[in-house]
């Protein structure tokens, strides 16, 4: 199914309108213009130039830091793993698993770990995976992916949750948040305290210290970390940072970004395993580093979407994606940064329609902390599409006759006059198109206005040049000219 | 001094009385005028659908057409946006013509932009009687910075009360193709924004765009509202609204 089925659904859907409208008019952006305000916007401003400098300057050497990153991790006792692809990431952790007799993982919140499919991997092998970030959990009951990469669950009401809640934790219905919260780590702490391995996801990878950062609010990515015997961090190959001071930069953005926080509750670093002074912590720690596509955009004309440091901005902010929610868009990740990431890493052939699937307002690339052009790289995703011949020959041959009229003013001044008097008749006596023809997707919930003249400018302007009649007798109001278009 | 309008072509086939009320302002402003006749479409549609050759091709044309003009003014964020923002990346490959697209670009005004900037005009003539709410179109407002300059000129229109609708800023759902890839996205945008204008309680919604124009019209219409009016800020600050 494609964007657009799905889209239609979600309009359709008036439970995840509501919840839409709500997350809108209480969510992330007004707390982001809040934070952005206390910072000081211009100050702001020079924080994202930075930002985007550190990130391009990772980049640009991703392998030097990713082998400096590996060599520090390994100094401090942690393991560091290589998956080029998806399937190789799964086999990696199933392989740990095995090797340490797994029976239960707790999660942390990880979107690699849902670009890989990691939950489904370690069902197949006999290894429980509990979800323990709060959206994950309740989706991981619904037995739903994500709808938004940082509030993964806000797709869902309350009402949703306290269903869901009452059927699998055999306890009487709450409705209230603060007691089905409670509820949830009630039955999350069995889950903390008996599980043998932790997977967290990691936001950044400090190449100097060779240590994992996650940045959290509710603070089960602290037990994920640190409660179970082996700890995976499995995250991208690109989140990788030189420094900690660079971390100290992109850290100020993101949390301000993503939730409009100064600092989220929980800032946990991991260097290494439990050492022998440490009271706490993994016995094993192991980096699952995956390139599941990443590398093929190094060096080309998409590598600035690999600055992206996954705060949710570019979706909070994108009228589709507020009018649509992140299912429609089919894949791990939602909205604008999803709608470049998706054909980048499945294919541009098994995602044809989500580089269309946006006005190209700009709103993401303003609120984008590191600056992605974000329009630009949907525009040059199109862009290929055209070039790979992977567009609808009607859509390419409406294009191309288009710009072919265009370029011969004679033959476009006649097409344009038919057409406009064309329009102008079918507008009627209103003014206003019921049904356009090869249009009929903008008249199902709009009319299409009609030319209020029946002259194009060029025409009147060549009149008024001939002496016809004074410009200051054009005004479609006046009486003159309306006689003329009657006729 | 010589001024281009570049009509653009949604003005030229749909609504031109637009054209005629920002060549009147440049007029009145003092300066000469040229049209050139053989202008036709600034290559947006191709470009934004991915035809780099067909927008490469219309580009050209538009880059000659106004060679010789001191000033180009055009009544339209999102075409004034495509000479301003993307002509050079257009030719980003292309050094000569690199050159003439970047002369192009620093010479290229949004109307308001042009008219507040350039034109420095003090006062404005027309009179409007009543509220008014300001979309700000997206390409006009992010690719260019068109925000303050249609307001300043709206505050010297003798009559015209303008109130901020809730989220003026936020794309109204035309995008170009987007319209008629994703018509039923588009209009459930559209109604937001309708929505938006109606809460105002402004009695017009004025823009600078043709394609927002289209769009919202179209569904003020549709939802039932026939009086809510759309204009042209070309045409209220010609004073040639009235009718």
């Amino acid at each position: 199914m494609h964007f657009k089925a799905r889209s239609g659904e979600a309009l359709a859907d008036a439970t995840l309108q509501a919840n839409l409208r709500k997350f809108q008019s209480t969510g992330f952006t007004a707390l982001r213009a809040n934070a952005v305000a206390e910072f000081g916007p211009e100050l702001f401003e020079k924080l994202r130039g930075e930002g985007a400098a550190i990130r391009d300057r990772s980049l640009d050497s991703m392998d030097a830091w990713l082998e400096r990153f590996e060599a520090e991790a390994v100094r401090r006792g942690a393991t560091v793993l290589f998956a080029e692809t998806r399937a190789e990431a799964c086999e990696l952790l199933v392989e740990i698993c095995r090797r340490h007799g797994v029976r239960k993982a707790i999660k942390s919140k990880s979107m690699l770990s849902e670009e890989a499919g990691v939950n489904e991997a370690l069902a197949a092998n006999g290894v429980t995976p509990i979800e323990t970030d709060l959206g994950e959990y309740i989706l991981q009951l619904a037995g739903e992916p994500p709808s938004h990469i940082i509030a993964p669950a806000l797709h869902k009401s309350k009402e949703d949750v306290a269903d869901l809640f009452e059927a699998h934790h055999h306890a009487p219905r709450k409705d209230d948040i603060p007691r089905m919260t409670r509820e949830a780590r009630e039955m999350l702490r069995e889950h903390f305290l008996s599980a043998d391995l932790g997977i967290s996801g990691g936001n950044f990878l400090i190449a100097e210290t060779g240590s994992g950062v996650i940045v959290t609010n509710e603070g089960n990515g602290r037990m994920v970390t640190t409660l179970p015997r082996v700890h995976v961090c499995i995250t991208g190959i690109e989140k990788v940072l030189p420094t900690l001071e660079d971390f100290s930069t992109l850290l100020r953005l993101l949390t301000r970004s993503a939730t409009g926080q100064a600092i989220s509750n929980y800032v946990s670093l991991f260097t290494g395993p439990r050492g022998r002074q440490d009271r706490d912590g993994p016995e094993h720690m192991v980096f699952i580093l995956v390139d599941a596509g990443r590398t093929n955009l190094v060096g080309g004309d998409m590598q600035e979407m690999l600055r992206c440091i996954r705060c949710g901005a570019c979706m909070n902010h994108c009228p589709v994606y507020r009018a649509v929610g992140g299912h429609s868009y089919g894949w791990v990740y939602p909205g604008p940064m999803g709608s470049v990431l998706t054909p980048s890493y499945v294919g541009l052939e098994n995602a044809l329609d989500l580089p269309h699937a946006a006005t190209l307002c700009g709103a993401c690339s303003v609120a984008c902390p590191v600056k992605i052009p974000l329009p630009e790289l949907l525009r040059k995703l199109r862009e290929k599409q055209v070039d790979r011949g992977l567009r609808p020959w009607r859509e390419v041959a409406a294009l191309r006759l288009w710009a072919w009229t265009a370029q011969r003013p004679r033959l476009y001044a006649l097409a344009t006059a038919i057409a406009v008097r064309f329009l102008r008749f079918l507008g009627g006596r209103d003014g206003m198109i019921g049904m356009l023809p090869f249009g009929g997707e903008w008249t199902r919930g709009r009319f299409f206005p009609a030319p209020k003249s029946g002259r194009t400018f060029r025409s009147l302007y060549a009149a008024r040049n001939r002496g016809q009649t004074p410009v200051s007798l054009l005004s479609h109001n006046q009486p003159a000219l309306r006689k003329r278009n009657q006729r | 001094m010589r001024v281009g309008l570049f009509v653009t072509c949604l003005v030229d086939l749909m609504r031109p009385s637009i054209g005629l009320a920002a060549l009147k302002l440049l007029e009145d402003a003092g300066y000469e005028v040229t049209v050139p006749a053989a202008q036709t479409c600034c290559g947006q549609p191709g470009w934004n659908s991915g035809d780099r050759k067909g927008a490469r091709a219309l580009a050209e044309r538009v880059i000659s057409q106004f060679e010789e003009c001191r000033y180009v003014v055009v009544p339209s964020g999102s075409c004034a946006g495509m000479i301003r923002a993307h002509f050079p990346e257009v030719f980003a490959s292309e050094p000569a013509m690199l050159a003439k697209a970047r002369r192009l670009a620093a010479r290229t005004y949004e109307l308001t932009e042009f008219l507040t900037k350039i034109a420095k005009r003090a006062s404005v003539s027309a009179t409007f009687d009543g509220t008014v709410t300001y979309h700000d179109s997206c390409s006009g407002l992010r690719e260019i910075g068109v925000k303050a300059q249609p307001r300043q000129l709206l505050a010297k229109v003798a009559g015209l009360k303008l109130v901020e609708m809730e989220e003026c800023e936020t794309c109204c759902g035309f995008g170009g193709t987007f319209s008629i890839k994703y018509g039923d996205i588009s209009s459930a945008m559209a109604e937001k924004k309708c929505a938006n204008i109606e809460a105002s309680g402004a009695r017009a919604v004025v823009l600078g765009d043709l394609g927002c124009m289209l769009n919202i019209e179209g569904r003020l219409r549709r939802r039932g509202d026939a009086k809510t009016r759309v204009l042209h800020v070309a045409e209220v600050l010609a004073g040639t609204t009235e009718g």
